[in-house]
């Protein structure tokens, strides 16, 4: 097991080279405007503009600039500077993420826990009314665009422009260490929108697993037992269908940290998703490699806790 | 069925399959191995039935794949009327496969579903381009169809409209379209209902003597192999324990292993001895780690020191069969377990 | 057959399932025994009906929305009237169940242990290390060495015959007065086969219990049953003692079955004589007697009556459901239990010819 965990973090830093490399190569070759030429702003002259190249050290070679960057990131743990702004993009991340790690998270309890629920409910009732319901509901909320749920929720719920006025609207989060009530309140709106499209999916996932599960040989034995239903379904049941979800769940939570800018957006909360997009618009590569690599890292990280939590769950399952 | 004079059909010698387990952290290192096939050697006479016995993990699959080249072997030789088979590759092995054939035991996943019957069974005229006609080719199939009891008419049905039984035969059209010399059967019956088995294995009685076919008939149910063929090896753990003529070693099996399988067969009659059975003790150990030298010392009621140092050969015992034994049964032993013969 | 009450009686039981194609008929009027301590063998191939049979007994085809009728008296209580919550009391502890695949009947994420202590904890109101001690003690009782090691096991990690054994073991838990075995030898190898067969006969003698073993395997039933009820399309066709099903069979199905297999001791020259065509559909049945089709001795009436099983005169026990008189069978028995073939006995005993 040791040798498989092993493995798998060697891998994991083999992978974020490439896609380190990857980045560096798609900054600089595709089509996007001169980040010197931005920073030298409607005064800058030729002489100024290769000034700034030199001194943002975009006049090496690309192999060259590559080797800096990594031995930046991996001596110095340093992300670079913000072309535009100069800070540390490490900084500018590390500031950011609470936000951005409260919004996914707190949004992951709540698909995983409607999802799962309805799942089961579908599972055991299919067919029924309620099945089909909760079903075509599944279907059209994992339809709706993210940022179109966002403001269909601002425009009934929000406490300054709704029609309902219950929860706090647009712009109103505070990190949980300033006001832990208002933390919670402001989270609210953005949570049900980040669960929303994600819960219709694990609900139909849930539902599907189960009902496989339970046509399985050894849910007939369990019965042969003398075990109530209850038992059979969310014990014997629910053991083996919950697999899939595991699987799903690291790596949805990983790709949402890396990119829930809708809702960062729509909502007005200071996230990594923000940050980023701010900075495509400028063209400032450094916090677009930063943000990026982050992203890829929680993939990565996601991807082997997967791994390892499957290898627990299944004990066929052994490296 | 007659035995052309000179060589055997399929001679094999040394046969070892090793399937290698691997360990390690980035570089992946091997362990050990599953000794699937461990120095096998036999021959095929023509126009004979052998059959392959043994119980789960005794490597009688492997060696078949090995025969037919759908494996590679680890080490040793495989002769095929004479030439040796074991490293050909490209248009040479295909021209030696149209003489080999094989039939697999689950009908229901051995067709493929996408496929029509017709142009299953044809597919081995288009792999060898023979019949190239459409009509020739419809035609030979719908022959082909006929003798295995197939109605013709059902040429363009797809194999999930058959059942067990027709899918089975529908795989025996298929392996003799091109007339081999040689039919592997792997466990052919094994998946089939009681009453369409003897369906089966009478069409396969059937073909083989208008073909002239020599069968390598390989099952775990040893009623149905001594129904079937001529001479039995039995397979433990990788290699032959014992073989030789049917008659001689259903009658009087000499190793302990072969007792054991016939004395644990269940007999179909209510007034048969069963008390003396010969019960094995404990599990197959495993082919990634077996005992040494007699591969059946760790479960053998006759087993002494000497068995576990050397090695026993496969040698004729004087009453019909060669076995791998240091102490073949008796014939008083044989009879205690229970072996119930035709005498 | 003894004046004792049955344990099990089985009164014109039917199991029937909606499916997109029609309704199936599983399971179409059987009627059947078994005695305190003794075995009945269930006899048939895929298609008759006998495992559904024994899974209605236990209700447990009650989820697959099957509609049952008749009567499954168990110790006088009819287990189709039961409620699910009285029939759970009953499953795991007076009447145990062991089925045919142990690899994926038990649970794969579940210690065996964990499993058999839900097993004996489902019933008795005892505490978790009295019921892993009594785990244990069931792996030993059932022959499995260092039980308290293997106790902690995941069922992968047993060889195919330590699962069953470990499956047997599960439903002894509760010292069950009846055990259901549905094909459990099939999935194993010959020489492991004989450890379980001989493990399930020496714990019948020691615990007294009734084993109703379901299989298509002839030497099975011949070894293990005392009484056997032979199924085909959904009814039972015949019934009889073990000796009497192979000396003297009645019915044109069983005689199918025992010349078609090969055994041991058979002649190896002759061809084995198979039964023509398939087992039928269970929707769309032959009308009359549902063997007709493939019985080489049918009339033209038999595509028109259905035969209900009727006791043999002269033997107590040995009931066949047969449109042929008695003493044509007998004959015809005689004839293939010489060596002739079908048509061959048919030609020699000349069955009275109907009008058409």
């Amino acid at each position: 097991m040791t040798r498989y965990i092993i493995r798998r973090l060697l891998w994991g830093v083999v992978l974020l080279i490439i896609v380190l490399a990857l980045l560096f190569v798609m900054f600089r070759v595709l089509p996007t405007a001169d980040p010197a030429k931005l920073r030298a702003g409607r005064f800058g002259s030729p002489k100024i503009i290769a000034e700034i190249r030199h001194n943002l050290g975009l006049d090496k070679s690309l192999p060259a600039q590559f080797w800096v960057y990594v031995k930046n990131l991996f001596l110095h743990f340093d992300l670079g500077y913000s072309y535009y702004s100069n800070a540390p993009v490490k900084e500018l991340i590390f500031n950011r993420l609470p936000a951005t790690l409260s919004l996914v998270l707190g949004g992951a309890i709540v698909w995983v826990v409607t999802g799962v629920g309805v799942g089961i409910v579908s599972a055991r009732r299919a067919g029924s009314r309620l099945d089909r319901a909760s079903m075509g509901t599944a279907l059209v909320l994992v339809s709706a665009p993210e940022y179109w749920l966002g403001l269909i929720t601002l425009y009934l719920f929000a406490s300054d422009i709704g029609q309902v006025r219950i929860f706090p609207g647009a712009g109103s989060y505070i990190g949980l260490t300033g006001d832990p009530v208002k933390w919670f309140e402001s989270l609210i709106l953005p949570w049900l929108v980040v669960a929303a499209g994600t819960a219709a999916i694990y609900a139909r996932l849930i539902r599907g697993s189960l009902i496989e599960t339970m046509g399985e040989d050894y849910i007939r034995t369990a019965r042969a037992k003398g075990l109530s239903e209850r038992r059979v379904v969310l014990r014997h049941g629910m053991r083996s269908a919950i697999n899939p979800i595991v699987t799903v769940l690291g790596l949805d939570i990983g790709v949402l940290l890396g990119s829930s800018v809708l809702v960062e957006t729509v909502f007005n909360i200071p996230g990594i998703g923000r940050l980023n997009y701010v900075a495509i618009t400028h063209a400032d590569f450094p916090i677009v490699q930063g943000t990026v690599l982050v992203a890829a890292l929680f993939i990565i990280v996601a991807n082997i806790i997967v791994d390892i939590a499957y290898a627990f769950l299944d004990p066929r399952v052994r490296y | 069925m007659s035995a052309a004079a000179g060589e055997p059909l399929v001679q094999v010698r040394g046969l070892v399959k090793h399937f290698p387990l691997t360990r390690g952290i980035v570089i992946q290192r091997k362990v050990g191995a599953v000794q699937a096939v461990d120095g096998v050697s036999f021959d095929v006479q023509r126009g004979e039935t052998l059959g392959l016995v043994g119980e789960t993990g005794c490597g009688k699959s492997t060696t078949a794949r090995l025969i037919m080249r759908l494996l590679d072997a680890t080490s040793g030789e495989i002769r095929f009327e004479g030439q040796d088979i074991t490293h050909l590759k490209g248009a040479q092995l295909k021209a030696v496969r149209r003489e080999m054939q094989m039939i697999f035991q689950d009908p229901y996943s051995s067709l493929n579903p996408r496929k029509t019957i017709g142009s299953i069974i044809g597919e081995p005229f288009a792999i060898h381009g023979l019949e190239q006609g459409k009509g020739e080719r419809r035609r030979a199939v719908q022959e082909l169809m006929e003798t295995v009891g197939l109605n013709p008419e059902h040429y363009n049905r797809y194999p999930h409209e058959f059942s067990g039984g027709q899918r089975q035969r529908i795989g025996v059209a298929r392996a003799l379209a091109l007339k081999p010399k040689l039919l592997i059967a792997d466990e052919p019956v094994s998946a089939l209902d009681v009453s369409i088995q003897a369906q089966v294995l009478n069409l396969l009685r059937d073909m083989q003597r208008r073909l002239g076919l020599t069968l390598v008939f390989i099952a775990h149910d040893l009623s149905v192999v001594r129904h079937m063929c001529d001479r039995v090896a039995v397979m433990y753990l990788g290699r032959i324990v014992e073989i030789g003529p049917g008659d001689a070693l259903y009658d009087f099996p000499r190793h302990p292993y072969t007792g054991a399988l016939l004395s644990a067969v269940p007999v179909a009659d209510p007034a048969a001895r069963r008390n003396e059975r010969q019960l094995l003790s404990g599990d197959v150990p495993s082919p990634a780690n077996p005992p040494q030298a007699c591969r059946f010392h760790t479960r053998c009621p006759k087993a002494q020191e000497r068995c576990s140092i050397d090695d026993p050969p496969l040698q004729d015992k004087g009453t019909g069969t060669r076995a791998a034994c240091h102490f073949p049964l008796s014939s008083e032993e044989v009879a205690e377990i229970g072996v119930r013969s035709a005498r | 057959m003894s004046a004792q009450e049955p344990l099990l009686r089985v009164e014109d039981l039917r199991v029937e399932f909606s499916t997109e194609d029609g309704v199936v008929h599983a399971v179409d009027g059987i009627s059947y025994e078994v005695q305190r301590g003794r075995t009945l063998g269930i006899v048939g191939e895929s298609g008759s009906g006998k495992t559904v049979a024994s899974l209605t007994t236990l209700g447990l085809t009650r989820t697959q929305g099957a509609r049952v009728s008749g009567q499954i008296l168990f110790e006088g209580r009819d287990l189709v009237a039961l409620s699910d919550a009285e029939l759970r009391a009953i499953r795991g502890n007076d009447i145990a169940m062991v089925f045919q695949d142990p690899l994926s009947s038990l649970h794969p994420f579940f210690k065996v242990g964990v499993q058999l202590i839900e097993a004996v904890r489902a019933h008795q109101d005892v505490s978790k290390q009295l019921a892993r001690a009594r785990a244990i003690e069931l792996l030993r009782l059932v022959g499995i060495p260092d039980p308290s090691r293997r106790v902690d096991d995941y069922p992968h990690e047993f060889s195919g015959g330590m699962r069953q054994r470990a499956m047997i073991a599960m439903a002894l838990s509760n010292e069950p007065k009846l055990l259901i075995a549905d094909e459990p030898t099939t999935a194993l190898d010959v020489t492991v086969q004989a450890q379980i067969l001989a493990l399930l006969e020496r714990l019948q003698r020691e615990l007294g219990m009734a084993i109703v073993i379901i299989t298509h395997d002839l030497g099975v039933v011949a070894e293990m049953a005392d009484e056997i009820a032979v199924m085909y399309a959904g009814r039972i066709v015949e019934t009889a003692s073990t000796a009497t099903v192979f000396d003297a069979p009645e019915h044109p199905y069983t005689w199918g079955l025992l010349k078609s297999i090969p055994t041991l001791a058979g002649s190896r020259d002759e061809d084995l004589v198979p039964i023509p065509g398939t087992p039928p559909s269970l929707i769309r049945r032959p009308s009359g007697c549902h063997f007709h089709p493939r019985c080489p001795y049918s009339q033209p009436s038999h595509e028109r009556i259905d035969p209900q099983l009727a006791p043999v005169q002269g033997e107590p026990g040995h009931h066949v459901a047969c449109l042929l008189e008695a003493d044509v069978r007998r004959a015809l028995w005689a004839q293939l239990r010489a060596g002739r073939m079908p048509d061959e006995a048919l030609a020699a005993v000349g069955v009275p010819q109907e009008p058409a």
